[in-house]
């Protein structure tokens, strides 16, 4: 073998090596625990600025502003931290650059103003990504909806929540829902039908894994809620009639009030406590529930949701 | 007595790629815009001193900032503009010809370039450190346990240098001077961008999802060996994550000087 063609061999033996062994290296230093003071430091807020930075590619800037923002929620929301004190600002950056990059309102929408550990517990500035939104995308109903939501229910204003809907029930492209929604808000009617149904729209109006995920959990907790709101009032109608309180789910079963054993969106039967109330058998299986849980119960978090 | 020979050719060897390492080093220093270029990373320590003091509370933090990203980037602009020039100059210069027609093997020449480009780098990195330690001596008045972590910081940009001065080699292996720089430097930003591009990927779907984690692995990851927001608050570096960086720059680099070799070996010179 000549020395050329054992240089070669070496070289090319180097190389593979060496590139298994540093994709292997970056992989494992992926999954390094690191303080992240770069993710969580946001040195240019100003989007004049970064956009003259860009030369001109906002577009894409917007887009890595956009992930950056995803990411620092997703991972602070999993490591189920309290402080989101960025997300606005990357948000607002976001949108700022890139004015019609929709699921930037959306994410802002369904995580900007939850309190905390759901949200940053921001809905002033929600609300007004809101409107910016609109200013900026006129013809977009889900940016009405996603106003209608905000006002509904974090503001609980339910005249400017139906001027939302109507708003975006108007527009060429819109939702079904959007016209029923008006006019439930201007009723305040059906709590629960009404909320399920903003759920449900949520849930259909985005690709986002995070909101779909959140919609469910708040659906599935608007069932349980709904069911013990309507066992309860099953027991206080038995009182009513027999003067004492049942004793089991088969008694009032057999007193025409109920069918059949209920069950939680899990599957799992309700219990029914000694002193009549209704409680789901493990509250920490149903996230954002406010009814069924035993005294002094606060609603459980999710506090590992799908990393983005 | 076969490895009695192989012995003394590897100890030839050593003694050739140490000989060009040191020439590479020696043409290096003589070089005027590399003067400049030191002495523009030392005035801009200085300025880190102004800015550190009409700076409230956040002395130490502005010229630990200011005074490595300096140090990084007057770092890189040197890699990137005397690693292009290594072997092209060599040529337009007819010096090449001279030293392969010695006992010389062509990978010898690329591996003796590389560790002489490393050596220029890491005297430079030490003058700068210099001037940024005598920063931050100034403004704080003395040196703390957590300024410790500058010195992993420091090490950490040395560790970029070797990656950036092997991509160079292995771009001018092939490549013109000016689009060597463009290579390299494009290779730079995107590996500065590395954590946003794994990110990217990890959000798509489908094949693009795949195509783009492969190029994510695939580019230098520069961010991970960025850690002076992190020194500059005085946050320490996981023990880990300086073994992997370190176990990472050498891989790389020794993946592209290889990847220079086997072009290089290949290349018509006549």
């Amino acid at each position: 073998m000549t020395a050329t063609r054992r240089a070669n061999l070496v070289a090319a033996a180097v190389l593979a090596f060496s590139m298994a062994g540093a994709i292997a290296t970056l992989h494992t230093i992926d999954r390094t625990p690191r303080a992240s003071v770069t993710q969580e430091a946001l040195y240019v807020r100003s989007s004049t600025a970064l956009r003259r930075m860009s030369l001109g590619y906002t577009g894409l800037l917007a887009d890595i502003y956009w992930t950056r923002a995803v990411q620092y929620f997703g991972e602070r929301h999993h490591n189920g931290s309290s402080d989101f004190r960025l997300l606005a600002p990357l948000l607002e950056v976001t949108t700022e650059l890139d004015p019609k990059l929709l699921p930037a309102y959306q994410f802002g929408a369904n995580f900007l103003a939850p309190k905390p550990p759901n949200g940053a517990g921001l809905p002033g500035s929600a609300l007004f990504l809101m409107k910016y939104g609109i200013e900026h995308n006129p013809d977009q109903w889900r940016l009405y909806y996603n106003l209608g939501f905000l006002y509904y229910t974090e503001f609980k204003d339910y005249a400017k929540a139906a001027d939302a809907f109507a708003q975006g029930a108007k527009l060429p492209v819109t939702s079904e829902y959007m016209p029923i929604l008006a006019a439930r808000m201007a009723q305040h009617a059906g709590e629960f039908d009404t909320a399920r149904m903003l759920w449900r729209t949520t849930y259909e109006s985005t690709k986002d894994a995070q909101i779909r995920e959140n919609a469910v959990l708040h659906l599935l907790a608007l069932q349980a809620d709904e069911d013990v709101t309507r066992l309860e009032q099953a027991v206080e109608k038995y009182r009513e009639q027999t003067g004492r309180l049942p004793a089991s789910m088969g008694d009032l079963e057999r007193a025409g009030f109920i069918h059949g054993a209920p069950a939680d969106p899990k599957g799992r039967p309700y219990r029914l406590t000694p002193d009549g109330r209704i409680e789901v058998q493990d509250p920490e299986s149903l996230f954002f529930i406010t009814k069924g849980l035993p005294p002094g119960a606060a609603p459980p978090q999710p506090l590992h949701q799908t990393q983005p | 007595m076969n490895s009695g020979r192989t012995n003394a050719n590897a100890g030839n060897a050593n003694a050739r790629i140490g000989y060009i390492a040191f020439n590479t080093f020696r043409e290096a220093v003589r070089d005027r815009v590399l003067y400049n270029l030191i002495a523009f990373a030392l005035l801009l320590s200085g300025a880190a001193i102004l800015v550190g003091e009409i700076s409230i509370d956040v002395e130490r933090l502005v010229v630990v900032n200011l005074g490595l990203t300096a140090v990084s980037l007057f770092g890189v602009v040197i890699a990137i503009f005397i690693g292009i020039g290594l072997v092209s100059k060599e040529i337009d210069k007819r010096t090449l010809y001279t030293v392969l027609s010695r006992p010389v093997r062509r990978w010898e020449f690329v591996v003796g370039k590389f560790f002489g480009l490393t050596g220029t780098l890491v005297v430079n990195t030490i003058l700068m450190a210099t001037g940024v330690l005598l920063a931050l001596l100034y403004v704080a008045h003395k040196f703390e346990k957590m300024d410790a972590w500058v010195l992993v910081a420091l090490y950490f940009i040395v560790l970029q240098f070797l990656i950036v001065c092997a991509l160079a080699l292995f771009f001018s292996s092939f490549s013109t001077p000016l689009m060597s720089a463009v290579f390299t430097f494009a290779l730079f930003v995107i590996g500065s961008l590395a954590e946003d591009l794994r990110g990217f990927a990890r959000i798509t779907p489908g094949v693009g999802g795949w195509i783009a984690t492969a190029v994510a692995y695939l580019v230098p990851n520069f961010s991970a060996l960025n850690v002076i927001s992190q020194v500059a608050h005085g946050d320490p570096v996981p023990g880990r994550l300086i073994l992997y960086n370190s176990v990472y720059a050498l891989l790389y680099s020794a993946m592209a000087i290889s990847g220079a070799v086997l072009i290089f070996q290949r290349r018509n010179l006549k």
